[in-house]
């Protein structure tokens, strides 16, 4: 069985796997024989949870260069292993620093590289992967046609699960020979971002999302996705404001999202915002201007005041469950 | 810290307009490109490539703004937008087999193109394309030209012979610096992009757009388009548009109403 390998990052939350890092071991242990390549340390926990996902081989690195320098590093550190275990194909978690390792380690192992993925099969020992495109009008399945294929694969893709059979993984340290371009990019400093405490994006079941029409106050919006046990998104008019982080912000140049509900509050659903969101399962809109383009992709659409709509819901939801 | 001119490459796409329905068709399923445009995210490229111009001198500072395109002919539409909103001059990769590119083959293609241009200080591009939107392409293009790579740029200086930039993770705002010559990609967080004046699309009609084959650049058919990319799309279908469903004016009780779709969809 050839080698699939999966990248791992351990150097900003080291002790424990990503919910989708575990969702990329169970689909490379589908596919062929888990690889583990590691930036960072490997604790005794992550090593225990890559057993349990029938991991046999782990190469990881410290070397330090690795947390110094913008991605470059770790695409070498990954290109490296996995020609080292001559890999069929490479999974990397969908973040934007993921889809830029996958990117450079294609270069490297010249192989094709696939981002977005929403989900990967296989077809006669080749991986399929499919993705949604052009902001969600389209679906696509494609495939490597090089020996090596790289794929970034978004959260959700399967539902991770043990294997049968436990194994007790034997890490191997690699020695990274860099590049000298991989070294050009330093990271001078690092500024961690306050969590919210509440579900992230990519992640969540439920988004409730405030655009300009919040006119600086996303209460409302919180409350609400507070008692559904919700993600907070925002369009671009919002984050611009300076009302909330940018990070929440949903559509072309924020996170593309496909919730199984995604409540959009006070947007008026521009064709950069509906590139993100359009493929969620169901639409909800609260806005006050009938005419408003997000009501003609809403499942359930509601003329209204937000600040007259959310508070009521919220209310009502408190007293169902009273 | 003495500023010196700089030598500045934007890349700058011509994608299908995201304003209409945007097509796959044929065997290959490739992207319909009529109806296109210069890429919205590219006019932040060329806005931050200007900007650092302009702080020099502009081109009577020796500055040089190069808006470089890989594309079929009607690809110069976006050289032409650049030169009006403010390039320098234009260099166009234009080849009947570049159809079907993926971006290694892309990225193939742009490391020789701005190989050909000598020397250059700075290669910045957008965040994204909005056609492809795999923002793959700078990464890849900085590996072939071994070029730090400074991606997702939201806030850029350059100092000297430093570039510092701001990138905002989801976990993380990081300050990243190299040494010039640099690969920066930069978000719609990085600034304003101008509009092209009247002035500006006069003066774009003397400026020089260079188009340039496969072969000039040295490179055989067979690494490009679809023979040459290291992907392929296998299967296609455009997903059932959405339609609006019920829609409500609110009279007082839309909050419960809200609920009431809520429950019977179990989502709460
Ligand atoms: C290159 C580029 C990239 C972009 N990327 C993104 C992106 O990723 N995401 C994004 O969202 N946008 C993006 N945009 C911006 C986009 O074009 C729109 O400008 C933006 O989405 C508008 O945000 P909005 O809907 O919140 O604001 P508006 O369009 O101003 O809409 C506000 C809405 O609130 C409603 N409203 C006001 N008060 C109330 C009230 N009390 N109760 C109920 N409703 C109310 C109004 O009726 C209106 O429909 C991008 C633009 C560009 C040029």
């Amino acid at each position: 069985m050839s080698a699939i390998v999966v990248y791992i990052d351990q150097l900003d939350a080291p002790g424990k796997l990503s919910t989708t890092v575990s969702q990329l071991l169970t689909l490379a242990r589908g596919a062929g024989e888990p690889v583990a390549v590691v930036a960072g340390p490997v604790s005794a926990s992550v090593l225990a949870e890559l057993g349990a996902q029938g991991v046999t081989r782990v190469l990881n690195s410290e070397q330090a260069e690795l947390g110094e320098f913008l991605v470059a590093t770790k695409a070498d550190l990954l290109a490296q292993s996995a020609a080292a275990v001559s890999a069929s194909a490479v999974l990397v978690e969908n973040s934007a620093a993921g889809k830029e390792i996958a990117a450079r380690a294609g270069v490297s192992l010249n192989a094709g590289v696939i981002t977005d993925a929403v989900s990967v099969t296989t077809d006669g020992g080749t991986l399929v992967a499919h993705k949604s495109i052009l902001a969600g009008s389209w679906t696509v399945e494609a495939q490597a046609t090089s020996a090596v294929a790289v794929i970034s694969v978004k959260a959700h893709s399967i539902e991770a699960a043990p294997a049968a059979e436990p194994t007790t993984p034997v890490v191997e340290a690699v020695e990274v020979a860099f590049s000298p371009a991989s070294l050009g990019a330093r990271v001078v400093s690092r500024t961690p971002r306050a969590a919210s405490g509440r579900p992230e994006l990519e992640d969540a079941r439920i988004i409730v999302a405030g655009g300009r029409g919040v006119d600086g106050d996303f209460t409302p919006i919180e409350e609400l996705a507070d008692v559904l046990g919700a993600a907070v998104g925002a369009s671009r008019a919002a984050t611009d404001a300076g009302w909330i982080s940018h990070a929440s912000q949903v559509g072309q140049t924020g996170k593309k999202v496909s919730p199984q509900l995604y409540i959009s509050v006070g947007i008026s659903g521009a064709i950069q915002q509906k590139a993100g969101m359009q493929t969620s399962k169901l639409i909800v809109a609260v806005n006050k201007d009938a005419e408003s383009p997000i009501f003609e992709i809403a499942d359930f659409g509601i003329v209204g005041d937000l600040f007259k709509v959310l508070p009521q819901a919220v209310e009502e939801i408190k007293k169902r469950r009273a | 810290m003495e500023n010196s001119a700089l030598n500045i490459v934007v890349l700058v796409k011509y994608v299908p307009d995201a304003q209409f329905d945007r097509q796959l068709s044929g065997e290959a399923h490739a992207l319909d490109r009529s109806e296109s445009i210069l890429s919205e995210l590219d006019e932040y490229a060329l806005e931050a490539a200007l900007a650092l111009s302009d702080a020099r001198g502009g081109v009577k500072g020796g500055n040089t703004v190069t808006a470089l395109t890989v594309g079929p002919a009607s690809a110069s539409v976006a050289v032409k937008k650049s030169l009006q909103i403010g390039a320098t001059q234009g260099l166009h990769v234009s080849d009947d087999a570049l159809a079907g590119s993926d971006a290694s083959a892309t990225s193939l293609v742009l490391a020789a193109a701005i190989k050909s241009l000598g020397p250059v200080d700075l290669v910045i591009t957008g965040m994204a394309s909005t056609d492809g939107e795999t923002s793959i392409v700078p990464a890849q293009l900085s590996a072939r030209l071994g070029l730090p790579q400074i991606t997702f740029a939201s806030a850029l200086d350059v100092a000297g012979n430093t570039v510092t930039a701001r990138r905002d993770g989801d976990d993380f705002s990081e300050e990243i610096q190299a040494t010039l010559p640099a690969l920066i990609s930069v978000t719609d967080q990085a600034n304003d992009p101008r509009y092209p004046n009247f002035k500006g699309i006069l003066a774009a009609k003397k400026k020089k757009i260079t188009t340039v084959s496969l072969a000039d650049l040295g490179i055989s058919a067979d690494a490009v388009g679809h023979a040459g990319s290291l992907t392929k799309v296998t299967a296609a279908a455009e997903r059932p548009a959405r339609t609006a469903g019920t829609l409500i004016t609110d009279s007082g009780d839309a909050g419960i109403q809200l609920v009431d779709f809520l429950a019977a969809a179990k989502l709460i």
